[in-house]
């Protein structure tokens, strides 16, 4: 399990995130969700422990995430950031190897060239193994950087917008991904979103934040609500439920 | 599993690929060394050079070991050495145009050798030039570090401040040649165009120890070099402590650097362009570039000061300036002929 309790976060006298308290059990999905500049790509660095928050504690599956050495995290925690790197000059096969740096001291195994190339096959990216990552659409970037995140073999997955500047088909592809690697490897993943239909369809809880502090957290259908919407972001909007997920249409 | 085996075989052929580059490397510097042997002020041929190096008597042996033989053994590891430190300082600060100029360790090394001619009077020697400019070369890349340390280690940061250092350091430069005798500035001048006619042993196994001691520490970080291409955040979340990478790195490369140009004089450039030139043909991968990239400035330089020293023999042409003359056009022919965006 993953929790976190009294997580505080600030940024030259400015508090970013204030008392956060997560908990997030394997095979759970949480959307965390709230206007730009919120402190959601705050909260996830300094769960992957890129960030050092000011107080509170994170604990991994019973250890203080405080104590653990950067290589232990990253044996735990796989970290996928909003945007793709700009120059990544390697190819895909050895982008999606990346993942394996947390496990490996010298050259990688057969071992992890075999896990590399079923990644690669099962996210049907192997027709585009062996061509240079710089060269690759957005949306197949992205999936290059969550395979990478599967080869790391982590228990939890923070993903930071996985669907920003991807197309409807893409979008639809990642987050049905992420959907697979959580029930499939008993993995457990939070996601910092910004489309709240996607993250009402595919999460099992949604943390709504506001300057920096937790404003409801619980199932999609408590969280996302009209009142809630015009409380956190200022915008009228109408609610229709699909499927018992809650879907939202501003006016 | 038949499509996981096709694939790991089609990475593997890849793979391969680029060692036997490595390995073309190596057989090309193979018989560069022998020409470089051979040729000369005074003509030995392949075969009597051959004998020379294992006969221990006459006028050929001691060409080739006290003359030919040790300047080879620097070119080339003046080559490897300015060439893996700009890889390194390419990957740390993930700018194309870094190299040891950008940190301004050359300038700062050459401000070194300035000052020991200018004020060394009577006792100035080679070690004493080579001493002060390897100390000024460490200076500046601490100053950095010193910097990157109190501001972040950003490569914004580092960048910044090498370029300032390196004008500052030049500046001073500028100054003591202006004070100095016409004697004197020419003996900085000749510095500056970087020389490998006084080389002896010890030199060598100063500066062999630097080179081949950092290696190794290089080759297992070449993942982490990779990642922080990824950016300083995904590199962490790898578990790359990025701080003690840079820092590590920086230091190291600059002890190369440092080592190489103190008692060769500045040979630029090489530094820049033999990364550039390993990365077009490998890719980006730091366990096959960074020995491509050395074997590629060893093959450079040694070239260089072959020709140097025969095309006009007995007259010698600065290693620094057949460097660039070889170098710039190879440079631009790969830059032309590569569309695709490598870096």
């Amino acid at each position: 399990m993953l929790s976190i309790s009294g997580l505080f976060f600030s940024y030259k006298d400015t508090n970013i995130l204030e008392n956060i308290d997560i908990k997030l059990h394997k095979g759970k999905i949480l959307s965390v969700v709230g206007p730009n500049g919120t402190g959601k790509t705050t909260l996830l660095k300094c769960i992957a422990g890129i960030m050092k928050p000011e107080k509170g504690t994170i604990r991994i599956n019973d250890k203080d995430a405080s104590r653990m050495k950067r290589i232990e995290l990253a044996r735990c925690i796989s970290y996928v950031p909003q945007s793709a790197p700009s120059k990544f000059p390697l190819n895909v096969f050895d982008a999606v190897l990346m993942g394996r740096r947390p496990h490996i001291t010298w050259k990688p195994s057969k071992k992890d060239l075999n896990m590399v190339a079923e990644i690669i096959k099962s996210m049907g990216l192997e027709d585009i193994a062996l061509r240079d990552f710089d060269q690759l659409s957005g949306g197949q970037k992205q999936k290059v950087l969550l395979a990478r995140a599967v080869a790391q073999d982590a228990d939890y997955l923070l993903l930071d917008e996985p669907t920003s500047n991807l197309d409807l088909k893409h979008q639809m592809e990642v987050m049905k991904m992420v959907s697979g690697m959580v029930q499939g490897n008993g993995a457990a993943a939070i996601l910092a979103m910004h489309d709240l239909n996607l993250a009402s369809r595919f999460s099992d809880t949604i943390m709504m934040l506001n300057s920096g502090k937790i404003f409801c957290h619980g199932d999609p259908r408590q969280v996302i609500t009209v009142k809630n919407i015009k409380s956190v972001y200022g915008v009228e909007a109408k609610i229709y439920m699909n499927d018992s997920h809650p879907y939202i249409m501003p006016n | 599993m038949e499509g996981n085996d096709d694939i790991c075989k089609k990475y593997k052929g890849l793979s391969g690929k680029k060692f036997s580059f490595i390995i073309l490397l190596l057989v090309v510097l193979f018989f560069i060394s022998l020409i470089a042997l051979s040729q000369g002020a005074s003509s030995l041929g392949f075969k009597d050079s051959f004998i020379a190096l294992f006969k221990h008597t006459g006028l050929a042996h001691a060409i080739i070991w006290k003359l030919r033989l040790p300047r080879i053994v620097m070119a080339m590891l003046v080559g490897c050495g300015l060439a893996i430190a700009g890889t390194i300082f390419q990957a740390i600060l993930k700018n194309p145009l870094a190299s040891p100029y950008t940190l301004g360790i050359a300038s700062s090394a050459g401000f070194g050798a300035v000052t020991a001619i200018i004020f060394g009077g009577s006792f100035h020697s080679e070690y004493l030039i080579a001493g002060t400019a390897f100390f000024f070369a460490l200076l500046s890349s601490f100053l950095i570090l010193g910097i990157a340390k109190f501001r972040g280690s950003s490569p914004e940061t580092m960048i910044l401040a090498g370029i300032a250092i390196m004008f500052f350091f030049s500046s001073l430069s500028s100054l003591f040649q202006y004070m100095g005798t016409l004697e004197k500035v020419h003996e900085i001048v000749f510095w500056f165009f970087g020389s490998l006619s006084k080389i002896g042993w010890k030199e060598i196994g100063i500066v062999s120890l630097m080179v081949f001691l950092t290696i190794p520490v290089l080759l297992r970080w070449s993942w982490d070099f990779n990642l922080l291409a990824a950016g300083d955040d995904s590199a962490k979340a790898l578990g790359v402590n990025v701080t003690k990478i840079r820092m590590f790195g920086i230091i190291f490369a600059s002890l190369i650097t440092a080592a190489s140009i103190s008692f060769t004089g500045v040979i630029g450039f090489i530094g820049l362009v033999a990364p550039h030139i390993a990365r077009m043909v490998v890719g980006g991968d730091h366990w096959f570039l960074v020995p491509a990239s050395g074997l590629i400035g060893t093959i450079l330089v040694l070239a260089a000061d072959t020709l140097g020293r025969t095309l006009w023999a007995p007259q010698v042409i600065p290693i620094g300036i057949v460097t660039s003359f070889i170098g710039v056009p190879f440079f631009f022919y790969l830059l032309i002929k590569r569309k695709r965006g490598y870096w």
